[in-house]
């Protein structure tokens, strides 16, 4: 017993104690523990407390999850505040929730090919080609807006579907398929373009309206909050309850509360701030619901776990009995259809398409933006999120240098030594990991 | 040289019955008129040297291969296999030395994994993970497996915690067959002892158990019988308990007087004269 030190729980102790006695004793501290917590070997972590240390434990081993980026965020924030005091004003965060939309839906897109293990470098391509679809269908062909948009999001279905043919059929690397479709489909967007190669978009249009025009009023914000925070504290604990009945350990009710509370001012704060000017936009409130969606895609689901499992060992999926084509061609068509919501969303924000549009910024914004925010270039690790916090980084970048009237030069190092030391910390977190047995 | 034939005993009992089962590359005849039978609740040690046509025998029987020729009876009807799916459909189970697990999902999604719970609250659309981990701490229990969270990354564990969880994901198909290759290999003395035990706890069960091995220990330790395989073709099924080690390597090299036998054989001289 005093082997076992004060944090562990001997399983059978005793096993005496169990036979002979009063009924109570037949009962043995293994028989009340939870099915989970019974082996001798783990370390006890309960309550409030426990949470937390199991937390910084996993942060030690190398499981770094989400922090980097948080505290990345946090002192590019900081250093923008001080070098120009209305970087945090309520009117630039507004600002900055516009511009990061259509970087973070592409990004979002990236964030699932990185989970196969793949890469898309045709983001920025297909965004572009995407939008001038759009724009010539919309505005020179007449078609009606919603026409034009289902055409410009078929286009990106299709796109992705053809790499996902050449990938599962041929094996031809994905780098290579994409570096193809970077440069074919630029060419297509010139194309369709035509001479003039700019296209306005009506500014009384329901899309440009949506994008640019189109706020959460306070009181809707507010309610939406709560909504969020009720569903997320109910969901916790019908898992609680959920557990609890299957005989597992569930996380006690003061955990829970911490997390609901802490969820309510990480979204309370910044929509306090962001109503102080025209409020929270809706195409931004568009880009939280795909994060969200996406996230629930990749974790609950058969399909993401499908993915999970793909980007971790091909072989051992197949075997498995998983569809890893499928996998990859319905992956490789969601980033295509995101990198094609993406440029819509750009287009209708600068209110029109032009030869530049989803040109190299775009596409190496995007898959910067989905590493700095945390997921692996591996395969097999990463979380919807990340694609939000990337691409808040990658904006606030480009933003606070723009305050600065710093020119494009600066920004492009800057971010260049951002994503630097955002792929230097995946790579000695994945060292760590491995070394802490985690990998 | 004394083989013990083993009863034919084609009557209850009997999951798995191959006859005359013939397998070609090209030019090599990998395996020829290859006889075997299982029963429910038994250890059937595969054994041969390098080259004698196990693998290709446990793939043929998995799916991985069709047999060229000969017939497969499982379960009293002739069935013919023609992929691994259709291998586990039946309840024949393998697993193959790589053992086939994703380093970056927890016990339970490996487990799980291509049979997922679904639960019924969100229309069978979100996973069932309270379920799933209910049964995985069933299963690891029934099996006393030493695993101690399920909710690690399978890279954390040990060899033989990760053949563990290969072997307690080949019994959530319900299988009546279950094929082991190679378990043994690359593990510690202590993890060995503990996949062993395993592999009893799987006999109690009532399952058959087709076990491939290089390690004569371990063959003596857990198999009821030992089916030798010596360049492809049957070379005699023992009885364990009536047989000696000598008598199956010699089986395995194909013959009485070699390095090996001539080895042991000394040795046992020795023993017996130093005791």
């Amino acid at each position: 017993m005093s082997l076992h030190g004060s944090g562990t729980r001997p399983q059978d102790a005793n096993p005496d104690q169990s036979d002979g006695g009063e009924p109570a004793n037949g009962t043995t501290d293994a028989a009340q523990l939870p099915a989970d917590l019974q082996d001798e070997r783990l370390i006890a972590r309960r309550g409030v407390s426990g949470a937390i240390a199991a937390f910084t434990s996993r942060l030690r081993s190398g499981d770094l999850g989400s922090v980097p980026v948080v505290v990345g965020l946090i002192i590019i924030w900081a250093v923008f505040q001080v070098a120009n005091g209305s970087f945090l004003s309520s009117r630039n965060l507004v600002n900055l929730t516009l511009q990061t939309t259509s970087v973070g839906v592409i990004a979002l897109g990236i964030v699932l090919v990185l989970l196969l293990g793949e890469i898309d470098l045709s983001v920025g391509s297909v965004s572009g080609v995407a939008g001038a679809v759009l724009a010539i269908t919309f505005v020179n062909k007449g078609w009606p807006l919603a026409l034009s948009l289902v055409a410009s999001v078929v286009l990106g279905i299709v796109i992705g579907l053809f790499y996902g043919l050449l990938y599962t059929r041929f094996g031809v690397p994905s780098f290579v398929i994409t570096l193809a479709g970077l440069l074919g489909f630029l060419g297509l967007q010139l194309l369709v373009l035509g001479k003039d190669g700019t296209v306005n978009l009506p500014y009384d249009s329901a899309l440009v309206g949506f994008a640019t025009r189109s706020f959460l009023s306070p009181a809707v914000a507010y309610i939406l909050i709560a909504v969020v925070v009720a569903a997320y504290a109910l969901t916790r604990l019908q898992g609680r309850r959920a557990r609890a009945a299957a005989g597992l350990s569930s996380a006690p009710n003061s955990v829970i509360a911490i997390k609901a509370v802490a969820l309510a001012l990480v979204l309370l704060i910044p929509v306090l701030i962001l109503n102080g000017d025209r409020g929270v936009s809706s195409m931004f409130l568009l880009f939280l619901a795909l994060v969200v969606i996406t996230d629930i895609a990749v974790r609950r689901t058969r399909w993401g776990r499908s993915v999970f499992a793909v980007g971790g060992s091909v072989e051992a999926a197949r075997r498995a009995g998983i569809n890893v084509r499928m996998i990859y061609l319905s992956v490789f068509a969601a980033c295509s259809t995101l990198a094609a919501v993406g440029g819509i969303l750009a287009a209708a924000r600068l209110v029109a398409v032009s030869q530049a549009s989803g040109g190299t910024d775009t596409n190496l914004n995007a898959i910067a933006a989905a590493v700095i925010g945390g997921t692996s270039l591996f395969g097999g690790r990463g979380s919807a999120y990340s694609a939000l916090l990337g691409a808040l980084v990658i904006m606030s970048i480009s933003n606070g240098l723009a305050l600065l009237s710093l020119d494009s030069s600066i920004r492009y190092i800057v971010t260049a030594g951002v994503l630097l030391i955002a792929v230097t910390i995946d790579s000695l977190s994945r060292r760590s990991r491995q070394a802490h047995g985690r990998a | 040289m004394t083989v013990t034939p083993a009863p034919l005993d084609v009557g209850a009992g009997t999951v798995l019955k191959l006859q005359g089962i013939s397998k070609r590359f090209g030019a090599v005849q990998a395996l020829k008129n290859i006889e075997l039978d299982v029963r429910a609740g038994e250890v059937m040690a595969l054994v041969g040297d390098n080259g004698a046509g196990k693998s290709t025998l446990v793939k043929t029987i998995a799916g991985v291969y069709t047999a060229d020729d000969g017939t497969m009876v499982f379960d009293g009807r002739e069935v013919r296999v023609g992929s691994p799916a259709e291998a586990q459909q039946l309840g024949i189970a393998t697993v193959f030395q790589d053992l086939a697990l994703c380093d970056n999902l927890d016990v339970v999604a490996n487990l799980y994994l291509g049979r997922e719970l679904t639960a019924p609250s969100a229309r069978g659309r979100l996973l069932d993970e309270v379920e799933m981990e209910r049964q995985s701490w069933e299963l690891l229990r029934q099996l006393s497996a030493k695993i101690p969270s399920v909710r690690i990354p399978v890279a954390s564990l040990s060899g033989g915690q990760r053949q563990t969880v290969a072997i307690a994901r080949s019994l959530l198909g319900k299988p009546k067959v279950v094929m082991l290759d190679e378990p043994t290999a690359a593990l510690g003395v202590a993890q060995t002892a503990e996949v062993l035990n395993l592999v009893e706890r799987l006999r109690e069960r009532g399952l058959a158990v087709i076990l491939i091995s290089h390690n004569m220990a371990d063959v003596m330790a857990v198999a009821d019988r030992v089916a030798v395989l010596r360049l492809g073709r049957n070379n005699g099924v023992f009885v364990v308990s009536e047989t000696r080690t000598q008598d199956i390597i010699a089986a395995i090299t194909g013959a009485t007087d070699n390095a090996v036998s001539e080895r042991a054989a000394r040795r046992s001289r020795e023993e017996g004269s130093a005791s």
